[in-house]
């Protein structure tokens, strides 16, 4: 059993030295590797990261959310909605909720003005770090917003949100429901939506059929929809990413096969002496073993971390064309670091997997050249 | 259908073990046909050189194999969100007809690509290569079964639609519905913790006088098989419940996540390697009677003896320390 | 002692290109002594070695070693049959057996003179430290230890050919297959060579040496010339 272990080190030990050889031939093929795994991690480390987050605000968000449709658009719903609905059995609570956006010209954003639950103080705001950045406006600053008929209304900040999740509060504005109708123009006895809070979770999908009943003219969203919705929309376009990125794995595959069929033949030379002084061919198929596992590990781990600072220290610039029609995305959105054995696993199998499939039979074909070739060819 | 990057990866690696283990049929067949270790012919030289292809794909197969349950059994895990009413893999499993038989059948040809290289090892240590018909013949077997997988594991997943209402494991693994699952759930703890030490005894009784009898190979094999049933059946049963700490959910496959520490892979691995390595063993004793083999064999049974014990016995261990060192008491419930 | 009874070796059997290296060879070789094989080229002396040397199989006909023992491999009489041997044992034996020198010194250039000397070595699963020492003592008594760390590459001719019989010698064989060793050396390194072959036969070792070289042929040293042509013994 040791001699075993001591024959496979002994192998291993070949296998490095040869690779240190061929320093050009091997860096050329990791490099590529390299760059493949690290396009792939990328793909997959961004959209899991993007996916969490929009689950993690979510998870915030009320059971249901009732919508009023108005000529097949959103409209804004009546205050006398909540009461028929609170009513209704196994509904704990029902909220009227007001948000909106507001283009700012100066700085050609837009901001997302919300109504906290506690209705706000009037005249101040709270910020998100986006809009504290664009405007250039921190705590205690003044920041005047335009109303619907033109006049300004002037607010001070109070605060800048801290959020881990830059990406959800960057552009929000916090403010007061008074100062929220000022701006809009919205009258007293309208809201932009209503939250509806159920008691059983199972009953769920029964209270939005009630709704839907009782005022026709609504959209219940629940919950769960919204969840799955982004999570197949997120699947969806990893995997057609992905497909996208099969092209140049595929490519990767055909050259590391060729790369290993056709060995120079200075390599032919070697694996012939070795068989000729005694090496057997199961051997040379581990020295070939390690020599792959060497070279697809190292690549395979630097694709990795080469994909994990592209994504969450760099924030993806190699994205940034793509993402901009990807979904409303901030500039400089930081996504906290996510990775899971299952994301590895899974970039294993799209690139680790086919290469050592490529190759196999090219290893094993070069290792059962006949051991007395060597001595017949000269 | 649904375009997940591991769906896609799990396709990949179908497709590869599928092509490789054809590439590798075609000859196993000449192999069955044309071997003749006496002979010095070009035809012979050559395939003993296809021995060595054929023994490193089935290697790689094997791991393969491996890796794919596993990514399997999380991808599902992964995409319950899709599914309403499913809350982990038990219920994306369970929303086509096709979910479960193709855990089975990966659970299966991982055991047989794993048989495979016991026999192959034990074969290539033998100067007359002994079991040359039986290894090939074997692989000539597991060939159309790994097509199954592949086929049944692309019907799952084209099968798979989103927002199809599935029942998950908290109705497929609990006591009030009728099935085969949820009757192994509803077994009384205190009947279904007996027999499952009483397995894991007469397993061990049986290894040991494999071992220093050199008897009852083939009852070795047969027990450990089926204490690889039983021990997942009490996984499910009870095991799961001291994981979870609640007295309803018996969910094999949420004991793989990180919220119980991952628990699930070395109990599995365990398991697996058990298993593997205990049918391995009953077999290595039915070829101690042939004359090239008898200088070896009984080393490697006996290594293959004690490497399923252990792994049996760690596995014993783990669970037996989970259920005294747990707060949770079951019985009662 | 090497039996070699009724050997063919065929290539290309049934093709258009069918080419007979051995064809019918009766051989007895006697243990602990210098046998040159003699012949033309072409005349299968070199297939004639590497059926020996176990390196290849031959078509019919059977071999026989004495003195090898190789685990799991039955020997009758004290004779082992190598002929239906898989290269799996054909290789161990042969390991344990022969040790070969090529008529290229069939170095790995880029490697070290100590590496070469070690790689037949690597497989056999001996701890590194013992193959490294015994390394070193056959480098001192070839004159080659103050060349250890050399790249192979910048050898001469001569010290190549000694790297290539220490490396021959690492595993301790009791016999040794040199096919044309002489070819590329002058004739006083020839006449050397031979020296080294008598200490190595002196230490008891078999040997066996493919050549058609006066310096070798002629040589006082060897025993025994067997003269081949066109796949047969013909003396």
């Amino acid at each position: 059993m040791n001699s075993r272990i001591e024959i496979q080190r002994n192998i291993l030990d070949f296998t490095l030295s040869s690779l240190l050889r061929r320093k050009t031939k091997n860096a050329v093929l990791m490099v590529v590797f390299t760059i493949v795994v690290f396009m792939l991690a990328s793909i997959i480390f961004f959209t899991n990261a993007v996916k969490r987050e929009a689950v993690a605000v979510l998870q915030n968000s009320p059971d249901i959310v009732v919508q009023r449709l108005s000529a097949g658009r959103h409209d804004l719903i009546p205050a006398d909605y909540i009461k028929t609905i609170t009513d209704m059995k196994g509904v704990v609570s029902v909220k009227g909720r007001h948000w909106g956006y507001y283009f700012e010209p100066a700085a050609s954003a837009n901001f997302t003005l919300v109504v906290p639950d506690d209705g706000g103080e009037e005249g101040r705001i709270v910020a998100g770090k986006g809009v504290s950045r664009t405007m250039r406006a921190g705590d205690g600053d003044i920041l005047p917003l335009k109303s619907y008929k033109g006049e300004w209304v002037v607010l001070s900040i109070k605060g800048v949100l801290k959020s881990d999740s830059e990406l959800v509060s960057s552009d929000l504005i916090e403010i007061s429901e008074k100062d929220f109708r000022k701006i809009f123009g919205i009258p007293k006895d309208r809201f932009t939506d209503l939250s509806v809070t159920v008691r059983n979770p199972k009953e769920t999908l029964t209270i939005a059929k009630k709704i839907k009943d009782s005022f026709p003219d609504t959209r219940p969203i629940l919950r769960s929809e919204v969840l799955r919705t982004y999570d197949s929309l997120f699947n969806w376009r990893s995997g057609l990413l992905l497909i996208i990125a099969a092209g140049a794995v595929l490519a990767f595959i055909i050259f590391a096969f060729d790369r290993a069929s056709g060995l120079s033949a200075e390599e032919r030379r070697e694996i012939g002496i070795l068989k000729a002084i005694g090496w057997e061919t199961s051997d040379v198929i581990a020295f070939k073993f390690w020599e792959g596992l060497v070279i697809s590990l190292s690549s395979f781990m630097a694709g990795i971390i080469l994909a994990y600072f592209h994504v969450f220290v760099a924030y993806a610039p190699l994205f940034e064309p793509v993402l901009k029609g990807w979904a409303v995305l901030y500039p400089e959105f930081r996504l906290v670091p996510f990775i899971d054995p299952f994301q590895i696993a899974t970039l294993f199998f799209l690139t680790v997997l086919p290469y050592t499939a490529a190759t196999i039979i090219p290893s094993w074909r070069s290792a059962v050249v006949d051991p007395d070739q060597i001595m017949r060819s000269q | 259908m649904i375009l997940h990057p591991a769906i896609i990866a799990l396709y990949l690696s179908s497709f590869i073990s599928v092509a490789l283990l054809i590439y590798s049929s075609s000859f196993a067949a000449m192999i069955l046909r044309k071997w003749d270790i006496g002979s010095g012919s070009e035809l012979q030289l050559s395939l003993e050189r296809r021995t060595y292809l054929i023994s490193v794909i089935l290697s790689y197969l094997f791991f393969f194999q491996f890796l794919s349950l596993f990514l399997f059994i999380y991808t599902a895990d992964n995409l319950h969100n899709l599914f309403t009413g499913s809350m982990c893999a038990a219920g994306t499993l369970n929303v086509n007809q096709y979910g479960y038989p193709v855990l089975v059948l990966k659970i299966v040809n991982f055991i047989l690509a794993g048989v495979w290289l016991i026999i192959n090892r034990i074969d290539i240590s033998a100067h007359d290569y002994p079991l040359i018909k039986n290894k090939y013949s074997l692989l000539l077997f597991v060939a159309p079964l790994m097509i199954a997988e592949s086929a049944l594991q692309t019907a799952y997943f084209m099968g798979l639609n989103a927002d199809v209402i599935t029942s998950c494991c908290g109705s497929l693994f609990s006591s009030d519905s009728t099935n085969i699952t949820s009757e192994i759930a509803s077994l009384p703890s205190l009947q279904a913790k007996a027999v499952f030490y009483i397995s894991m005894t007469l397993t061990l009784a049986a290894g040991i006088v494999l071992c220093y009898k050199n008897k009852g190979g083939l009852l070795f094999s047969i027990l450990s098989l089926l204490s690889f049933v039983i021990s997942v059946a009490a996984l499910i049963s009870f095991i799961s419940l001291y994981y979870y700490e609640l007295p309803t959910h018996h969910c094999p496959f949420c004991i793989l996540q990180s919220e119980y520490g991952y628990a699930g892979y070395y109990l599995y691995l365990t398991l697996l390697c058990g298993v593997v390595t205990g049918i391995g063993a009953g077999i290595a004793g039915r070829f101690s009677n042939i004359k090239s083999l008898a200088p070896v064999i009984l080393v490697i049974q006996k290594k293959l003896i004690i490497a399923s014990l252990l792994s049996y016995g760690i596995f014993t261990a783990i669970v037996t320390l989970k259920m005294i060192l747990s707060d949770f008491i079951l019985e009662g419930y | 002692m090497i039996s070699v009874v009724d050997v063919r070796k065929v290539f290309n059997a049934g093709k258009a290109n069918e080419y007979i290296a051995l064809d019918g060879v009766q051989l007895d070789i006697e243990k602990g002594r210098i046998t040159v094989i003699k012949g033309p080229s072409g005349s299968g002396k070199t297939t004639l070695l590497s059926v020996i040397g176990c390196m290849a199989r031959p078509s019919s006909g059977r071999i026989r070693l004495s003195g090898v023992s190789v685990e799991g491999i039955p020997d009758d009489e004290g004779y082992v049959e190598t002929t239906s041997l898989p290269e799996r044992f054909l290789t161990q034996i042969r390991r344990k057996t022969f040790g070969f020198i090529f008529q290229q010194y069939n170095l790995v250039a880029g490697m070290t003179v100590i590496e070469n000397v070690m790689l037949p070595a690597y497989p056999t699963g001996e701890a590194y430290s013992a193959v490294r020492n015994r390394a070193e003592d056959l480098l001192k008594i070839f004159g080659l230890y103050s060349r250890l760390d050399a790249k192979v590459q910048w050898l001469s001719g001569g010290e190549s050919q000694r790297v290539s019989i220490v490396r021959a010698l690492i595993n301790n064989p009791s016999g040794i297959i040199a096919d044309e060793p002489t070819a590329h050396l002058d004739t006083k390194l020839s006449s050397e060579f031979m020296n080294i072959i008598e200490s190595l036969n002196r230490e008891g070792r078999t040997i066996i040496i493919a050549s058609h070289d006066p310096v070798v042929c002629e040589s006082s040293v060897i025993h025994r010339v067997v003269e081949m042509r066109d796949g047969k013994v013909i003396r």
